[in-house]
């Protein structure tokens, strides 16, 4: 047998290292058909806000070399309707259910926080301070160190179980803005969202994105976040959830390697709604042909000689 | 409605011209209830630059041979390497996905409006509707006669109208220049439109006009195609909305497009 358990600090642990990317698996419940959701470690929901978001004009997507840009964002029906709507539904779900909470302002975080505090069957919650695909806030917070403080130290006070914040890759310095919120009480830290891109269209001479500037994601951004990731582990010491064009999983036990304690998928569910199962045994298959008996094993494994 | 995912066989593709063809694909386990207007998205295995499933309409089903038709136009990469394929290579797809066209309320006389390869979700439509009791009718556009479809799998249904850009078949003009929207639209309770949007905006603006009710089919770039990525967006009256979920047929009237 081998130990899957993971801890996330805060009180939160994963029975398992895997879990589902924000904005890449609905509430859960769109995979119904295809997976029992039971078996994730956890679920991070779509970004929710304070009140009721429409997101960007279309086109929002483009496919691009082993990979593909969004810009949705955070098109969600607000954190109310989250409340009452939906929390509902996922509640009784045999996984954690984490809120990914996002905003334009401070004070937004923090009332999406404190209204989410009510709601027994939500452990954790994900601190979106690197959504680049809205106009204000989002990587505001994210690509400026002082910010992103601000919002942490904020969002901790009003939030008494396990915070995790997301990180954004359009930084120089990962490793500051881990340091950074990581001395301002998260449990936590999850990297990496997307990376700023975009893609013209040399037919038409106009930007594929309506928003012109899009989030990459998939397996192009992939040796970019696990290069964040090692370079996170070595400077903070709350444990990481790594992501970022993880496919499969030789790619998320990369991740472990690299220092991630457990791993999310995200673009992979659009191509294979069944990967989030197929990772979980191929991380237990691994372990058992290696003679692993804990996965924890795995984390910051990488053997540098 | 459940969703599946599964390897299909190819029985056979179907060259019809130079840009369409024909992916015939069979099913080992019975085939659920699929409706039309819906799709299915398919994995192109092993093509550089292709990363995403690509939705491709139902172009017809047969319960007892297990087996879905599917209308393909080579567009890009991902659909000629579709059309590559041979009989016995395996296809993994996801399906059925999207809401589905409605019958009228009332028993009459339907018209279904195709465009390129957005006539592919009309025959099994018109198969539908007939089975409802409706006399069903077409108006197919095609950039010329050396791009038309298999017309025969339309005429089963009801009489079909075509147009060609360059008068190669049918009447020369565009859909719009039909001489059936002009003499006969009255006696329809019903248009049904897929293709190019600037061709269904105009069919839909026509039509709604004279009080006639109007669904269409759209197209749209898709991700997950089950509703989880929300980039598959339509702007409506209620908002923004999800191609693959509530669509992709809608009713014209609530399109802002």
């Amino acid at each position: 047998m081998v130990n899957t358990e993971v801890n996330i600090g805060g009180g939160l642990k994963f029975k398992n290292p895997v879990s589902t990317a924000s904005g890449c698996f609905g509430y859960g419940y769109e995979y119904d058909d295809f997976i029992d959701v039971g078996r994730l470690g956890a679920i991070f929901v779509k970004g929710t806000t304070g009140s009721k978001r429409e997101g960007n004009p279309y086109p929002r997507m483009a496919e691009t070399a082993s990979g593909m840009l969004n810009s949705v964002g955070l098109q969600n029906k607000g954190v109310d309707h989250f409340i009452k709507e939906i929390y509902p539904r996922v509640k009784d779900y045999n996984t954690h259910i984490i809120v990914n909470v996002s905003g334009s302002t401070v004070d937004e975080y923090v009332e999406v926080t404190e209204k989410l505090s009510d709601l027994e069957k939500i452990p954790a919650i994900e601190l979106n301070i690197s959504c680049p695909n809205v106009r204000e806030g989002g990587m505001v917070f994210g690509t400026h160190c002082p910010s992103a403080m601000m919002v942490t130290r904020e969002v901790r006070k009003a939030w008494k179980r396990s915070l995790i914040v997301k990180l954004s890759p359009n930084v120089t310095s990962i490793h500051e803005f881990a340091k950074a919120v990581e001395g301002e009480g998260a449990d936590s830290i999850s990297l990496i969202n997307t990376l700023l891109g975009m893609a013209i269209d040399a037919k038409t001479r106009r930007p594929v994105l309506a928003t012109v500037t899009g989030g990459l994601s998939g397996p192009a951004v992939k040796p970019v976040a696990l290069r964040m990731v090692w370079q996170a582990y070595h400077a903070v010491k709350i444990p990481i959830i790594g992501l970022g064009g993880i496919m499969n999983a030789t790619d998320a036990i990369e991740f472990m390697l690299a220092g991630a304690t457990a791993i999310q998928l995200g673009t992979a569910n659009f191509i294979d709604p069944t990967v989030s199962v197929k990772v979980i045994e191929g991380i237990e298959a691994y372990c058992r042909e290696h003679g692993i008996t804990d996965v924890n094993e795995l984390t910051g494994g990488m053997i540098s000689d | 409605m459940t969703k599946y995912i599964r390897d299909f066989i190819i029985e056979d593709n179907i060259r019809l011209n130079t840009e369409y063809f024909i992916l015939n694909i069979r099913s080992e386990e019975a085939l659920p209830d699929m409706y039309p207007g819906q799709f299915v998205e398919i994995k192109v295995e092993n093509t550089d630059g292709v990363f995403l499933r690509r939705p491709i309409s139902i172009y017809g089903i047969d319960r007892e041979k297990q087996t879905i038709n599917l209308l393909i136009q080579k567009a890009g990469k991902g659909t000629t390497k579709l059309a590559q394929h041979k009989q016995g290579d395996k296809l993994n797809i996801i399906f059925p996905l999207g809401n589905s066209f409605t019958a009228p309320e009332r028993k009459g006389k339907v018209l279904l409006v195709g465009g390129g390869v957005g006539v592919a979700p009309l025959p099994f439509l018109a198969e539908y509707l007939v089975d409802k009791g409706m006399e069903v009718e077409f108006l197919l556009g095609f950039r010329n006669s050396d791009l038309l479809v298999d017309l025969k799998n339309f005429e089963k249904y009801g009489k079909v109208n075509l147009s060609t850009d360059n008068g190669t078949a049918g009447e020369k003009g565009t859909v719009m220049d039909n001489s059936v929207l002009k003499e006969e639209l009255l006696p329809f309770v019903k248009v049904y439109t897929c293709g190019p949007n600037i061709m269904m905006k105009a069919v839909a603006a026509f039509v709604e006009a004279r009080g006639i009710e109007c669904e269409a089919s759209l197209e749209n770039t898709m991700a997950c195609g089950i509703g989880a990525c929300l980039c598959c967006i339509q702007e409506t009256i209620h908002g923004n909305v999800r191609v693959c979920i509530e669509g992709p047929v809608f009713n014209t009237k609530e399109l802002i497009w």
